[in-house]
């Protein structure tokens, strides 16, 4: 059997433990998928695998024990869920009987969003698919999430980029009674950033994290949203060398911002990757690059808005499995 | 006298009468809801018809226009005191028949339940003009019909919308305007005479209601927000608030502004003692206040059976259900 295992694991197929057997990666962006394509995938693992799927924590399905000499005819039958899901967001598939042109950019995940949850400050969701449109297919390594609110359920501090939803609340003490509700609240589940001041309530921006609890806990509608806004947490990730959650790059920043940071990112890798390696995490180019080179390139033509704000320096921490220093 | 209009011809009605009035009515302002992506209906300032929303039941009551949410009473500093100054304006609410009913209940508690009439309510209320905003279906959790207030004829316009028509029934000093621009038409008001939800209101309360242990159930699942009472076209509770200006406590102002039933800290008095700190007392204090105790000095019923307490609880209670359980239980009691 001769196979070209790069070819092979850029068409989103991988190579197994098991000699001759392969596994395929459906992306779903923004982990959210029509039903329809449920038949596409069991006819998939079926027909070709093991009649099992595994659902990934990126929010994409993986079909195993797939034959590498079945990967045409799989490619061919999958070729609806990449025109549904992929053309149709308007990312240019050159072959869609030849699958998925690209794996190295993993799936956009993204938590249910504001179509469900109350507490999401957007709709999770779209942001991924457009976010998906802007980056694949791409070969470099990258992963990507975005969550609602900084309760993070997706998990985005565990991304290269994490996209947080906030919220700007906006205050009508007219329409306050002083009830105290919102003030508890963010002491309890948020930061404390209210306070209350002759019977009405302070918000300290400094302290505010744009989590909207709020707006929802408001009874007469005093606090209200105004546009939404974003924060950037970057680098974060798990792995053998240095695992370490995702810092504060940017935060009250326009959708507008988010999107030319990633489409930055990727010229930033394009410089700074080390080609000698097979693949290079970007988290690991900006540790030999430094922050301050990473932050330049990236905010190239980035419009901060008023209200956003960049991370000076940061200390991405996290850990290393060098235990001398303990153990001696 | 009836007449019927165009989209365009109403608004120059209304655009003739705006020299002497401000309109209100039910807008909806998008975005502003308290989920992202969604909107608010609440009772605006508005300068055209086409402003008005006609599609879904405002989430706050038209009480604020003359019971305003924050209201200073006065300025003060170490000479003496002034009033605010009002504006002349008449102000004419669009409003559906509860909501009609509801000032009603306003005035008995501002202008009629005691020795005093409450000048600031009064001076906002005495300029108010109603125009009733025909109900052809109502909305979720209504049950006006059960108390008696899909009615209410002492309109000063009522307005139906059919097909981008609108017929009107004009009883006032207004009718120049009306006249003006309207074609004479038959109008006879027409009222919801059903709701899906039918509330019982018990004839007889007896006193064991309100030691009953039906209250408990509330008191494990009322959350205290508040949200029944501001959004209740009837509530009228309020609490006074003397503000000294941060950079100069010499001065300030008095406001009163909102207070709620539910909310911790209303009956809570000096020393400490709270009258009804169990959410279960509050809810029973509430709606017998609703049903019961205000019937018994006024002769009717305050709620007017809008349902909003319904359509904003954050816990799913039900008013409605909650006063057919009083029903029930009283015709247990009774016999």
């Amino acid at each position: 059997m001769d196979i070209n295992t790069k070819q092979l694991r850029k068409n989103a197929f991988r190579v197994t433990k098991n000699r001759g057997m392969t596994a395929l990666r459906i992306r779903v962006p923004g982990g959210n998928l029509e039903v329809k394509y449920f038949d596409v995938i069991k006819k998939v693992a079926e027909n070709f695998g093991n009649g099992r799927v595994h659902i990934t924590t990126r929010q994409g399905f993986e079909v195993p024990g797939i034959p590498m000499e079945k990967i045409p005819e799989v490619n061919r039958m999958i070729a609806p869920i990449l025109d549904g899901i992929e053309t149709a967001v308007g990312v240019e598939i050159p072959d869609l009987n030849s699958g998925y042109p690209a794996a190295g950019t993993r799936n956009v995940s993204a938590c249910i969003g504001n179509s469900v949850c109350p507490f999401a400050n957007l709709n999770s969701g779209e942001v991924a698919l457009k976010i998906e449109k802007l980056i694949y297919p791409n070969d470099y390594h990258v992963k990507i999430a975005v969550t609602g609110c900084p309760n993070d359920c997706i998990k985005a501090h565990m991304q290269d980029i994490g996209i947080i939803g906030m919220a700007l609340p906006v205050y009508d003490s007219y329409r306050c009674i002083g009830c105290g509700a919102c003030v508890k609240n963010c002491r309890r589940v948020a930061t404390g950033a209210l306070s209350i001041s002759n019977y009405k309530v302070k918000r300290d921006h400094r302290r505010c994290i744009g989590c909207g609890e709020c707006i929802l806990k408001c009874p007469t509608s005093a606090w209200t949203r105004e546009d939404k806004y974003y924060r950037l947490v970057i680098m974060g990730r798990t792995g053998k060398k240095n695992p370490r959650i995702a810092q504060t790059f940017l935060e009250w920043v326009a959708e507008e911002a988010v999107m030319k940071v990633i489409a930055n990112m990727y010229q930033y890798i394009d410089n700074h990757i080390d080609r000698s390696l097979p693949k290079e995490h970007v988290g690991y180019i900006v540790d030999r690059t430094g922050y301050p080179v990473f932050r330049q390139e990236v905010l190239l033509g980035v419009d901060l808005g008023q209200l956003g704000r960049v991370a000076e320096s940061i200390n991405f921490g996290g850990y290393f499995y060098e235990r001398t220093n303990i153990f001696g | 006298m009836g007449f019927e209009f165009t989209m365009d011809s109403f608004n120059k009605v209304l655009e003739d009468i705006s020299k002497n009035f401000i309109f209100y009515a039910p807008r909806r302002i998008p975005g502003k809801g308290a989920f992202s992506d969604t909107d608010v209906v609440v009772y605006q300032e508005v300068e055209g018809f086409g402003q008005i929303e006609l599609d879904e039941k405002s989430r706050f009551s038209p009480k604020e226009v003359i019971n305003p949410i924050t209201q200073t009473l006065f300025y003060f500093n170490e000479n003496g005191y002034t009033e605010p100054e009002t504006n002349n304006k008449g102000i004419i609410i669009f409003c559906r028949p509860c909501d009609a009913n509801s000032f009603k209940r306003l005035d008995e508690i501002f202008l009629n339940n005691g020795p005093f009439k409450d000048s600031y309510y009064e001076s906002l209320r005495r300029k108010v003009k109603i125009f009733v905003i025909e109900c052809v279906q109502g909305f979720e959790n209504c049950f006006c019909v059960s108390m008696g207030t899909n009615r209410f004829d002492d309109y000063d316009a009522f307005i139906r919308v059919a097909e981008d028509r609108i017929t009107c029934d004009v009883k006032d000093n207004l009718l120049p305007a009306f006249v003006k621009h309207g074609i004479s038409a038959e109008m006879r008001p027409d009222f919801i005479s059903e709701n899906a939800v039918k509330v019982a209101i018990p004839d007889q309360v007896n006193k064991t209601i309100f030691t009953h242990e039906m209250w408990r159930e509330y008191s494990e699942r009322c959350i205290a927000c508040g949200r029944c009472t501001v959004v209740c076209p009837t509530c009228t509770c309020f609490t006074m608030q003397d503000i000294f200006y941060e950079d100069n406590h010499k001065c300030g102002e008095r406001r009163r502004v909102w207070a709620s039933c539910m909310i911790d800290g209303f009956t809570e008095v000096a020393g400490g003692h709270d009258f009804r700190p169990d959410k279960g007392m509050r809810m029973r204090f509430k709606a017998m206040h609703k049903i019961y105790d205000f019937r018994k000095r006024f002769g009717y019923n305050m709620c007017v059976g809008c349902g909003r307490c319904d359509d904003v609880c954050p816990e799913y209670i039900s008013f409605s259900n909650c006063i057919n359980k009083v029903s029930a239980l009283s015709r247990e009691v009774n016999g």
